[in-house]
């Protein structure tokens, strides 16, 4: 019989070891890469802004198409955010592209409570990861996943600095989500102004804590030009669908009086700059910050608030299922001793109510008793009274029939003497 | 169609296409999404592979030498024979040996685990305990790892992807240790059944024995890499099919050069002729090597991650549920039994 013994040889130390001809695991990106392609990819980006800085114009002229969606109106009485999904494919390269908008953000007259709804807003998208991730039965690989992967925050292009809306909501996303800062509508300001504005903006957020997204530094075929591009933060942008024609070519541009504001010149806005970092040279590692960085902030601090602990290593191993069962216990234990609470007072509160009424029923016997003998006592005055009465009229009716008598004797005796008298005159 | 459940309007308008003209530098039709596609190899290359492959059958099979022969180094060391007593394992053992190698700026970790003894007892009853016991080991592992409230950015990924399994050639057909072994084995881990030391049989005999392994695996119910039921749309299945048509590959290893033609090739030198091996006129090992490394490694890959760890994470969860629920009072009646 073969027992079971488990001989390790060390692993660590992993010595490298030089090839003696062509193996062919080099093809193993494009491996990757392929099964990427046949998958699709998603990205998902957050426009956070106030109404009427060209946001829905913006993605419009990064993604080369007309999205759906009407201008809003200034009258939202909250922020709420529309999020809307498109699929798009530049040669084999199928993009599920989801734009989510915050509609009414910064109309309010007291904005307290705008970054609200966009925090709940990320934070549900990673709750429904991790609550995918969590399930028994998942399926990861063809999930569709909806977590923000960028934040392009809307500056106003005020020329001064920012509103305290603005650092607010910031503070609030920088550990949710890769903030990317810009300067919406920037063709209302002058470069020299431009400058100001983006050495003031990059001090506040700096004096203030806020950490937007750095354009990564560690790989040198991008390092260069993440490095620059990081310097020219925040992009001062204009977005434009309308093309004109300049020189020989239509070009996408906004048209003044003055002169003609074009989208994808870089002497005239940072916009090439941000598509650059944003979908042609960043867009994996924007993907790839927020599902490791992001997400497992939120699943750690979601996992220890719902009171899981990572065991040590020499305790028994553990699985979710079995802490969440114990929870689950715990949680209708509780419950069972609150529903008993709740029915102890019940009767409680029936015993009390049926005293009280017992108190007023005795109440109101008595009063009847008052009221019984009251009125007994009144009737024997009564009769007392009538028999007094009686007694009067008795005595009123002898005295009548005492009188009576007299005067009829008294008229016997006259009345004799009439006869007497008739007599006589007869005779 | 997204559906949210924070937010109510959601709408997907049809896919629009945009053309890289490919014209001059101020090309505002394209959009740059495909550079998506180098952005996610630049990041390969710089988080580089990793591979674990494990190796079964009885000693002599030519194991080692197979892997040198594969990935082109001493990435495994052939059994050192010693002493008398030693010669006889008494048990089976899992030997696993890691190494980086690199091949034009791809960086990988290969693992190759080594399991001596197998086979090799005279009572060989359940000595693919160990190895069943080694591949959920590592799936335990990685899944320890995945629940941690702390966990690291990259999982160590120590899960066998492949477990290639030889056969004697004998010729004839599937010994009973082959069968149970791959029978069980096949439910938790891709099998590449290859015929070892293939340069002993002629090519008729190869192709019958071929034939008789293929109808032996099919009656057993054994599901061998590629497994029919996860080709994910027709053309895999048309290029798995080929495959499945000529496994198990009938290969030949070997560490050493010999001059044929006038050009040094990988070869075994016998008074009857030179067998090349990347020569598929004499044998299958260059359809296993492509097969291995240079077409289906990603896809090994993601069989292993995306099916068979799921498997042994869904048993494993509902193994604690039925045990936390049993320890209520709750019957049990669905316990699932481990293939032991």
């Amino acid at each position: 019989m073969a027992s079971t013994e488990i001989a390790r040889q060390a692993g660590e130390g992993v010595r490298g070891v030089p090839l003696a001809g062509h193996v062919g695991f080099d093809s193993m990106p494009d491996q990757l890469v392929n099964k990427s392609v046949n998958r699709g990819f998603c990205f998902n980006i957050l426009c956070v802004g106030e109404t009427g800085l060209g946001k829905s114009t913006l993605m419009d002229t990064l993604f080369n198409t007309k999205f759906e969606g009407e201008p809003t109106q200034h009258n939202q009485p909250g922020v709420t955010l529309k999020s809307y999904t498109y699929e798009l494919q530049e040669s084999n390269v199928r993009l599920k592209l989801t734009v989510v908008n915050t509609v009414g953000f910064g109309d309010q007259i007291n904005k307290e409570d705008s970054y609200k709804s966009i925090v709940e807003f990320i934070d549900a998208q990673f709750e429904a990861y991790l609550q995918e991730e969590l399930k028994i039965k998942r399926t990861l690989h063809s999930y569709h996943d909806t977590r923000i992967h960028a934040c392009l925050y809307f500056i106003a292009p005020t020329g001064h600095s920012l509103k305290s809306l603005d650092l607010v909501t910031m503070k609030k996303l920088d550990s949710k989500v890769n903030i990317i800062p810009i300067i919406a509508k920037s063709d209302a300001i002058s470069k020299s102004e431009l400058a100001k504005f983006k050495i003031k903006i990059t001090s506040e957020l700096v004096s203030n804590g806020v950490q937007i997204y750095q354009f990564p530094t560690d790989d040198e075929s991008v390092a260069e030009i993440n490095s620059t591009m990081n310097s020219h933060l925040p992009f001062a942008v204009v977005g434009s669908t309308e093309e004109v024609k300049i020189g020989n070519k239509m070009v996408k541009a906004r048209q003044y009086p003055w002169g003609t504001v074009q989208v994808e010149n870089e002497n005239h806005c940072d916009f090439v700059k941000l598509r650059e970092m944003l979908i042609r040279v960043n867009m994996e590692d924007l993907r790839e910050q927020t599902h490791t960085r992001h997400y497992e902030l939120y699943r750690r601090c979601k996992l220890e608030e719902m009171g899981f602990k990572d065991t040590d290593p020499d305790s028994k191993p553990f699985s979710l299922q079995e802490t969440y069962e114990a929870k689950r216990n715990e949680f209708m234990g509780e419950l069972q001793k609150k529903e008993e609470e709740m029915r102890q007072m019940f009767v409680q509160r029936v015993k009390e109510k049926e005293a009280e009424l017992k108190e007023a029923e005795k109440e109101l016997h008595e009063k009847f008793d008052r009221l019984k003998k009251l009125h007994q006592d009144e009737k024997k005055k009564l009769e007392e009274k009538k028999k007094s009465l009686d007694d009067e009229v008795n005595i009123f009716k002898q005295k009548k029939t005492a009188a009576e008598l007299l005067l009829n004797q008294a008229q016997q005796a006259g009345g004799s003497t009439t006869l007497k008298r008739d007599k006589e005159r007869k005779n | 169609v997204l559906d949210l459940a924070a937010v109510p309007d959601t709408v997907v308008s049809p896919a629009v296409y945009g053309e890289k003209t490919g014209g001059p530098v101020l090309d505002f039709s394209y959009v740059g999404i495909d550079a998506i596609l180098e952005q996610m190899r630049r990041k390969a290359m710089k988080q580089g592979f990793e591979l674990n492959i494990m190796v079964v059958g009885q000693s002599g099979l030519g194991k080692s030498t197979l892997m040198n022969t594969l990935f082109k180094s001493k990435v495994s060391r052939k059994s050192v024979l010693a002493t008398a007593q030693e010669k006889i394992p008494k048990t089976v053992e899992i030997k696993s040996i890691s190494h980086d190698i690199e091949e034009k700026g791809v960086r990988m970790k290969l693992t190759v685990i080594d399991t001596p003894g197998f086979g090799d007892q005279i009572n060989n009853e359940n000595c693919w305990q160990p190895i069943m016991k080694f591949i959920n080991d590592q799936y335990e592992a990685y899944l320890q790892e995945e629940i941690n409230i702390n966990r690291k950015k990259r999982i160590p990924d120590s899960r066998v992807h492949c477990c290639i399994y030889f056969i004697p050639p004998t010729g004839h057909c599937l010994r009973p240790l082959d069968v149970e072994f791959m029978r069980r084995l096949s439910k938790v881990v891709n099998i590449v059944p290859v015929i070892a030391k293939a340069d002993t049989l002629t090519l008729e005999e190869r192709d019958f024995f071929k034939q008789k392994i293929r109808e032996e695996l099919r009656a057993n119910g054994i599901d061998v890499y590629p497994q029919k039921e996860f080709d994910e749309d027709a053309e895999d299945r048309m290029i798995n099919e080929k495959i499945r048509e000529m496994i198990p590959f009938a290969v030949v290893g070997s560490d050493q050069e010999y001059q044929v033609n006038g050009r040094r090739l990988l070869g075994r030198k016998t008074k009857w002729g030179t067998i090349e091996v990347e020569n598929i006129a004499h044998c299958e090992f260059a359809y296993l090597r492509d097969l291995l490394i240079r077409t289906h490694m990603q896809n090994i890959k993601d069989i292993t991650s995306s099916i068979h760890y799921e498997m042994y994470r869904v048993r494993r969860l509902n193994e604690n549920n039925t045990t936390v629920a049993h320890a209520n009072g709750v019957p049990e009646h669905h316990l699932t039994a481990h293939e032991m």
